[in-house]
């Protein structure tokens, strides 16, 4: 049994400007102890995926099965089992903890929800900030004492304080420079290999989740286009948007990069208010024909043992 | 430590300075009345009509009764500022708890507080106070609840505001993804982030409340037991053209008072807004 399924998970916002289907059914498995790269656009609805595994935005439609228990239509007060075993690192490390609470107080969260007696949370809170490679003084010292590194950490140490199975990586290095980006990517590969947590990571960086991830699912307008292992996908990708995407990633040899086949994309995203009928691609990609404007693909199993949502691959 | 730099940010501020440093002595002459001046103000102790300076016994004179008006001004300080703080109190609560529940759940929740926030603009604030003391009588607690129930609009929306842009933040969400109730939320998370500029707001309106029971007061619909400062002056006021000092010299108070809270107001805004204190 995989820790986490998506079944066609849809979730919708209605707008002013209409119905926006910021994800729109998305099936996907994890399995235990492995990290799955969520890339895609801004826009795309990656962050909304993880969010609506949170339970953060209103899920419209399908299941979500953590460990088997569909948690989407369950209500607050059902879902502290779930609490326990999924958590979120957020992007921002200067809006995610509050400016107003000690550093011990944020970390020390979800340990008084789930009921804590007060020296194990301390002791815990202890052991935690050790964990992450903080000093232990850090507890009693306010967020902006520290640099955006050190608050990723303390992030992590919070998302941690429960001992989880599945960890929501939401962009947890974009916001940081590229200097200690690495740092808080190996602190991340250390805790899993010593705690067996799963990661959901989320990113528009590409050289982070080839990095980091076993696996990688490719977002674009809502839906997924492929999903596959990491070498699989970036040793031949198959869809035309995912070739395109890596293609735009900057290579650091410039040999390698002047040889390579340019795969430019046109355009920019369009507007999810509005997506293009059949496959919502088919404004940009190069294969484009007819037949992708009226029938959606569906993923299916492709050459490189992945699977691709495309007609012609 | 921050609160050092809370009190260095708010003494670079001279007048904030000045103004707290009055407040204080306004606070600790109420406090201390009885001590400085043991017996009832109300009681006729000398001469009436006696001008200030005109017997060293009664420093500022008396008033068409033969009272002390310096005894009866420090008394009235008590009166004064008590019916200000507790009216601003009253004010901040329901303005807090009508602010933080609109800007934090939105939607209709939010469509209904501030419809109901627009209707008690819409009524002219005196004549709302007014109508209230007369309604249900001149009693100290009604004038405080008759100011605070007209005063809470600009504090709630005040509060939404700083809600509405809290409450989407990552540490917010981040509470939420935890499975922490609402009321935790609101109380415990937002609301310590959002109090700065509500409690500029709040001293704003001690100094607003003051003016309101003034004017009350003035009109006669004051508590007839308190010897407030407003009393003094409406109680004055027959005699405006002989003995004007009877007047003036409350209305003096009353102004200094109010000048001081709001300087005190602006520092605030300044040592607890530190992006905005270069400007």
């Amino acid at each position: 049994m995989s820790l986490l399924s998506l079944r066609d998970v849809r979730v919708q916002f209605n707008t002013a400007g209409g119905v926006v289907r910021a994800v729109n059914g998305v099936s996907l498995d994890l399995a235990v102890g492995e990290t799955l790269g969520l890339v895609g656009e801004s826009g795309c609805g990656k962050s909304t995926l993880g969010k609506a595994i949170m339970k953060l935005v209103p899920v419209t439609g399908g299941e979500i099965l953590v460990e088997g228990v569909d948690i989407a239509p369950l209500d607050r007060d059902q879902l502290t089992d779930m609490r326990r075993k999924v958590q979120m690192i957020f992007q921002d490390p200067y809006g995610s903890l509050n400016p107003r609470s000690t550093v011990g107080r944020s970390v020390a969260q979800p340990l008084v929800l789930a009921g804590w007696k007060a020296d194990a949370t301390a002791e815990r809170v202890e052991t935690l900030l050790r964990w992450v490679g903080l000093p232990s003084d850090a507890k009693q010292r306010y967020p902006h004492e520290f640099s955006g590194g050190q608050r990723q950490r303390i992030g992590i140490a919070r998302a941690l304080a429960l001992s989880p199975r599945l960890i929501i990586c939401d962009e947890p290095v974009s916001a940081l420079d590229v200097s200690v980006r690495a740092q808080v990517i190996n602190l991340l590969e250390d805790l899993k290999s010593q705690f067996g947590v799963s990661y959901l990571f989320i990113s528009h960086d590409l050289s982070v989740v080839e990095h980091i991830a076993d696996r990688v699912a490719v977002m674009y307008l809502g839906m997924l286009f492929e999903v596959g292992g990491r070498d699989q996908i970036w040793k031949s990708p198959q869809h035309p948007y995912t070739r395109a995407l890596l293609a735009a990633a900057p290579i650091a040899n410039p040999r390698l990069a002047r040889a390579r086949q340019r795969a430019v994309l046109q355009g920019e995203l369009p507007s999810p208010l509005d997506p293009p009928p059949g496959c919502p691609f088919n404004s940009r990609c190069p294969m484009a024909q007819d037949r992708c404007r009226v029938e959606k693909p569906v993923l299916r199993p492709v050459a490189n043992g992945a699977q691709a949502a495309c007609h012609f691959v | 430590m921050q609160r050092f730099e809370f009190l260095g940010r708010f003494a670079r501020n001279r007048g904030a300075l000045v103004g707290a440093c009055l407040i204080l002595v306004v606070a600790l002459m109420a406090v201390f009345a009885s001590v400085f001046f043991p017996t009832d103000p109300l009681r006729i102790v000398g001469l009436p009509e006696l001008w200030p300076g005109e017997d060293p016994e009664f420093p500022l004179g008396t008033d068409s009764l033969g009272r002390d008006i310096l005894s009866m001004i420090v008394h009235g300080a008590r009166a004064t500022l008590l019916i200000g703080l507790f009216a601003s109190a009253v004010a901040t609560i329901i303005g807090v708890g009508v602010g933080a529940v609109a800007g934090y759940f939105g939607g209709w929740v939010d469509e209904v507080a501030m419809r109901a926030a627009e209707l008690f603009q819409t009524i002219p604030n005196l004549i709302f106070v007014l109508t209230i003391v007369v309604i249900l009588g001149s009693t100290l607690t009604n004038i405080v609840i008759a100011i605070g129930i007209v005063s809470w609009t600009p504090i709630a929306r005040m509060t939404r505001a700083e809600f509405l842009s809290l409450r989407d933040r990552e540490f917010v969400q981040a509470c939420r993804s935890m499975g922490m109730s609402d009321f935790r939320i609101i109380v415990s998370e937002i609301l310590p982030n959002a109090l700065p500029p509500v409690i500029v707001l709040s001293s704003l309106v001690v100094a607003g409340a003051i003016l309101f029971e003034s004017a009350v007061s003035f009109l006669g619909l004051g508590d007839p037991n308190v010897a407030s400062w407003g009393r003094l002056v409406g109680d004055g006021r027959q005699l405006i053209r002989s003995s004007w000092y009877i007047c003036a010299i409350p209305g003096i108070a009353i102004m200094i008072t109010v000048l001081c809270l709001n300087l005190v107001g602006d520092g605030l805004n300044d040592a607890l807004n530190p992006k905005l204190r270069d400007r």
